[in-house]
C-alpha cells in the first residue's frame, strides 16, 4: 500500500506544481527544435511543433487525473445514491434502479463515450460527465448488495427502535459499512476513467487548448519512424498512472478480504 | 428449469434491451449538434432550395419521434441506413469490413485464452513461486497499459528498428499471394495487431485462472484425487481447469465491449480496414448513419455476448441451476 500511495502523492505533486515544474505554456513549441532527439535542453526530446515532451507530460497529468478523479467521484456519487434506494426500499424501487443499471451496463462505454464527444465536442466537463454516467452502476450494485443484506442487521433495528428516521440510517448506520468495498471500486474507476480519456485523445477527441498524453500519442502516430520519444513517454505516463491506481485498488481489497489478513 | 427455457427467457430479456439501445443511440446523436444536410452538400455554400430538396429527399425535414419509428420499422427490416458520406447504404459498409474485425478480434481472444489460461494454470501450481510472481507481475503491467499504445511500441520495435514486420494494413497492397504463402503473408500482417489486442486480455484471464485454480487446488476433492494417485496433469485438467472454466467463461463473455473498444483503437494503429476503423473514418466525416449503425452492432454484441455466457455458464457450471 506504502508503495502506490507514494507514486500517487508524486502524480498529484506534479499535476498541481505543473506550473512551477515546467512554467510557460507547454503548448507554444519552438521552431528551431523540432522532432528533437532527447538532449539536456529537453531530456526527453520535443514533438513535431518543437514542444518540450517533459513540459506537455506535467502539463498532461492535470488532464488525466482530473478527468480520472472527477468521473471517479461523479459516478461513485450516482452509484452510492441509486445503490442505497434499491438496497434499502427494494420491491419496484430496486427492481426500476436494477434494470436502469443493467441498460447502463450493457453500453459500450468507449464507442458511446467516442460519438457522444464526437458529436457535442472536445471538452473535459463532458468527458467526465459521459464517464460517470457509464460507469455508475457497478458500484450501485455493490452498494444495493451489502445494504440489502444489513437492511436487517440488529444494529440497524436498534437504531429504528431508537427513533431514527430512515435516510438517517442509511446515512450514518449503514453506508460507514460499505464504505471499504466502494473506496476499492473507486480507485480500479479511476484507473478505467484514465485509460478512456486517453483513448479518445488518441482518436484525436481531446481538448485542442490542453496537453493530453492520449492527444500527445495521436501525433505519436504519425512519427513513429522518425521521433519514437513521442510514443514511448506519454504511454510510458498513462500506463504507470493506470497502475498506480489498479495498485491501490488491489491493495486496498486485499486488506479487506478477510482471508488475506 | 431446463437449459432451453433458460435460454428463451434470456432472449426475452434481451428484446426490450436492445430495443433501448437502439432508441437511446438515435436520441443521442440526433440531439447533438450538427446538421447531416452540411456533410450531405458540403461545407461551400449552396443554393437553399438545394439544401432544402437534400433535406426532403432524406427524410430530415419530419420531426424526431417520426424519424425514429422510421428508423425502428427500417432496423427491424434490417436497413441500417444510408451513409451520406459513404453514398452506399450502411448495411454493406460494415459487411465490408465486418471479416476484417472478426480476424482480428477472434485471433486476439483464441489467443488471449490459451495463452491465458496456460499462464494462469502453471502459476497457480506453486503459488507465491517465482514463475507466479511474474505471471502476476506481468499481469498487472500488461493490464494497466494501454492497447493503443502497446500497438505504438511494437511498430517502432518489429517493424521500424527490427523491420521484420510490416506495420499498416491486413495484406500486401498488391494482393494476397495464392496458396500457402498467401496465408504466411497473412499472418505475418496479423501478428502484431493481434498480440497487441491480446494483451490485456491475457492479463486478465491469467488472473482469473490463477485466482480460482489456487483456490481449487486447496480444496479437498483435489487431495482426494491426489490420494487416489491421480497424475498432475490430470488433476490440472480434470479439475481445475472445469472449475475455473465457468469464471474463466464469464471474464471472456463479459468483455466483448471492452474487446470491441479495444480492436478500434488497435484497428486505427495498425491501419486495420475494420469497423473500427471505419468508426474513426464516420466520426471525422459526421456520418450519423454509420456511427449509429456501429454503436448498435456493437451494443448488440455485447447484449448478445453477455446472454451466450451465461448460458454457457450455466452448462458449465450446474451449481447455478
Amino acid at each position: 500500500m506504502r508503495l502506490p500511495l507514494l507514486a500517487l502523492g508524486l502524480l498529484l505533486f506534479c499535476a498541481l506544481a505543473a506550473p512551477l515544474l515546467a512554467p510557460g505554456d507547454p503548448l507554444a513549441g519552438s521552431a528551431d527544435a523540432l522532432l528533437a532527439p532527447l538532449s539536456p535542453g529537453h531530456p526527453l526530446g520535443t514533438d513535431d511543433l518543437g514542444r518540450d515532451l517533459l513540459a506537455l507530460l506535467i502539463h498532461g497529468s492535470r488532464v488525466s487525473l482530473a478527468v480520472g478523479l472527477a468521473s471517479s467521484v461523479c459516478s461513485l456519487a450516482i452509484g452510492v445514491l441509486a445503490g442505497a434506494v434499491a438496497g434499502w426500499l427494494g420491491g419496484w424501487a430496486d427492481a426500476a434502479v436494477m434494470r436502469v443499471a443493467e441498460f447502463f451496463q450493457t453500453l459500450p462505454r468507449f464507442v458511446l463515450a467516442l460519438i457522444v464527444i464526437a458529436l457535442a465536442g472536445p471538452g473535459i466537463g463532458k468527458v467526465i460527465a459521459v464517464i460517470a454516467v457509464l460507469a455508475w452502476p457497478q458500484t450501485a450494485r455493490v452498494v444495493r448488495a451489502e445494504i440489502a443484506a444489513l437492511r436487517g442487521a440488529a444494529f440497524v433495528d436498534a437504531a429504528r427502535l431508537g427513533g431514527m428516521p430512515g435516510p438517517a440510517i442509511v446515512l450514518r448506520e449503514v453506508l460507514p459499512q460499505v464504505a471499504g468495498p466502494v473506496l476499492v471500486l473507486a480507485a480500479l474507476d479511476v484507473a478505467t476513467a484514465i485509460l478512456l480519456e486517453a483513448g479518445l485523445g488518441f482518436f484525436g477527441l481531446g481538448d485542442p487548448n490542453l496537453a493530453s498524453w492520449g492527444a500527445m500519442l495521436n501525433e505519436a502516430q504519425q512519427y513513429l519512424r522518425s521521433a519514437w520519444w513521442m510514443s514511448v513517454f506519454p504511454g510510458l505516463a498513462i500506463g504507470a498512472t493506470v497502475l498506480v491506481f489498479n495498485a491501490l485498488g488491489d491493495a486496498a481489497a486485499a486488506s479487506l478480504d478477510p482471508r488475506g489478513r | 428449469m431446463g437449459l432451453l427455457g433458460y435460454t428463451l427467457r434470456r432472449l426475452l430479456h434481451a428484446v426490450p434491451l436492445l430495443l433501448a439501445v437502439a432508441v437511446l443511440n438515435f436520441v443521442l446523436i440526433a440531439a447533438a449538434p450538427g446538421d447531416p444536410v452540411t456533410a450531405l452538400v458540403g461545407d461551400f455554400p449552396a443554393p437553399p432550395d438545394y439544401v432544402a430538396k437534400v433535406r426532403l429527399d432524406y427524410g430530415l425535414d419530419q420531426p424526431m419521434p417520426v424519424r425514429l419509428a422510421r428508423y425502428l420499422g427500417h432496423l427491424a427490416r434490417g436497413d441500417l441506413g444510408y451513409s451520406f458520406a459513404n453514398r452506399a447504404p450502411v448495411a454493406s459498409l460494415v459487411a465490408e469490413r465486418l471479416g476484417a474485425t472478426l480476424k482480428l478480434t477472434g485471433t486476439a481472444l483464441g489467443v488471449a485464452s490459451l495463452l491465458g489460461v496456460a499462464l494462469g494454470l502453471a502459476a497457480a501450481r506453486r503459488a507465491g513461486g517465482l514463475l507466479d510472481r511474474a505471471v502476476r507481475l506481468g499481469a498487472t503491467a500488461a493490464y494497466a497499459m494501454p492497447e493503443f499504445w502497446l500497438g505504438q511500441l511494437f511498430i517502432l520495435a518489429f517493424a521500424v528498428w527490427l523491420g521484420w514486420l510490416p506495420s499498416q494494413g491486413d495484406g500486401p497492397l498488391r494482393g494476397a499471394a495464392p496458396g500457402w504463402a498467401g496465408v504466411i503473408e497473412g499472418l505475418r500482417y496479423l501478428l502484431l495487431p493481434a498480440t497487441a489486442l491480446a494483451l490485456r486480455y491475457i492479463a486478465l484471464i491469467a488472473r482469473i485462472t490463477r485466482a480460482r485454480a489456487v483456490e481449487v487446488l486447496r480444496a479437498e476433492f483435489v487431495l482426494a484425487a491426489r490420494a487416489r494417485g491421480a497424475s498432475e496433469a490430470r488433476i490440472l485438467l480434470d479439475h481445475v481447469l472445469r472449475n475455473a472454466a465457468p469464471a474463466v467463461l464469464t471474464v471472456i463473455g463479459y468483455n466483448a465491449g471492452f474487446l470491441l473498444a479495444g480492436s478500434a483503437l488497435t484497428e486505427t494503429v495498425f491501419g486495420w480496414p475494420g469497423i473500427g476503423r471505419l468508426l474513426f473514418d464516420s466520426i471525422a466525416a459526421r456520418d450519423t448513419p454509420t456511427m449509429l449503425a456501429i454503436l448498435l452492432m456493437v451494443s448488440a454484441t455485447v447484449v448478445l455476448a453477455n446472454l451466450v455466457t451465461d448460458v454457457l455458464h450455466r452448462l458449465l457450471d450446474r451449481r447455478v441451476a
